[in-house]
């Protein structure tokens, strides 16, 4: 596959945080992390995308100003960000792993809409919905 | 600005509400789930997400009980049971009050109506059917009826 979604970003309070949540908690694996100053460029790659960067970003100066950064950390302290879709093979089974590892679950594995889904929150306050193909699907 | 980390707290609440919006959910559960003091908790909560935490849970309330009549057969009265009430009555009420027609005649039009969500996972599509409720219900009732209502200014649930 030449042609792809390379890097989509999430904001996080903290990147130490973030990093530990996803790669601990996850299975993600760092792709980058790469430092200049106070500025910290740090990606993360999930096993069977190894094309497909996750990005873990502290909004603030010097890219962002500090008055917009603080609404942006605000909006995802409050859930505001938009959702995020992981696709595990078994729900039940992710659910029970993370959940044994202290993943912040909002919502636990309901059986519907010819799939299995829960719901989970990041430290920072990103949901995620955890799915499952549905059955019979390719 | 709200700090940070007690807005993270606060989304708490806010996620065990809609975990089990048909749980009873007095400010002092509420206030324990975000560790906040009961006296600040309603407020902060109101600044944090634009309205109060029982007006909020009562649009999940009323936004469950839509999907329910749309895409269930189960009889008014269980989804009225279902989703937290403890009367049909006031299920009925309140339900015409917020959406503008009976839970009867909701489920009616819903029927009748061809949908073209079937791609978009289905808690996005029940969050697109979540009323937008600015306003208290009492409020509403009130402008509708062309402020002659003087019942109970008493908010729902």
């Amino acid at each position: 596959m030449s042609q792809h979604i390379g890097v989509i970003g999430l904001y996080v309070r903290d990147q130490d945080e973030a990093l530990a949540f996803y790669t601990q908690k996850l299975g993600f694996t760092v792709h980058t992390d790469a430092r200049n100053g106070s500025y910290r460029w740090l990606t993360v790659k999930h096993g069977d995308q190894p094309g497909f960067e996750l990005g873990l970003f502290v909004p603030g100066p010097p890219t962002i100003d500090e008055a917009t950064a603080q609404t942006l950390r605000a909006a995802v302290a409050k859930g505001a960000m938009p959702p995020l879709v992981m696709i595990v093979d078994d729900v039940h089974a992710a659910y029970a792993k993370m959940k044994a590892l202290g993943v912040e679950f909002t919502q636990e594995p309901v059986a519907r809409f010819g799939s299995v889904d829960a719901s989970f929150r990041d430290p920072s306050g990103n949901g995620w919905k955890l799915n499952q193909e549905r059955r019979g699907a390719t | 600005m709200q700090d940070e980390e007690l807005l993270r707290r606060l989304l708490r609440a806010k996620d065990r509400m809609d975990a089990a919006s048909q749980e009873e959910w007095p400010v002092s559960r509420l206030a324990r789930v975000s560790a906040v003091s009961e006296a600040h908790f309603a407020r902060s909560f109101k600044e944090a997400f634009g309205l109060p935490p029982h007006r909020y849970l009562l649009t999940r309330r009323i936004e469950r009980a839509k999907a329910l009549l749309r895409d269930t057969t189960l009889p008014v009265s269980e989804i009225a049971f279902q989703t937290g009430w403890k009367s049909l009555g006031t299920f009925g009420r309140t339900f015409r009050d917020v959406t503008g027609q009976s839970p009867g005649d909701l489920r009616a039009r819903e029927k009748a109506t061809p949908h073209d969500l079937d791609s978009v996972p289905g808690c996005y599509v029940h969050a697109a059917h979540r009323p937008d409720l600015t306003i208290a219900v009492s409020e509403k009732r009130r402008k509708e009826n062309g402020g002659t209502d003087s019942s109970s200014n008493t908010e729902v649930p």
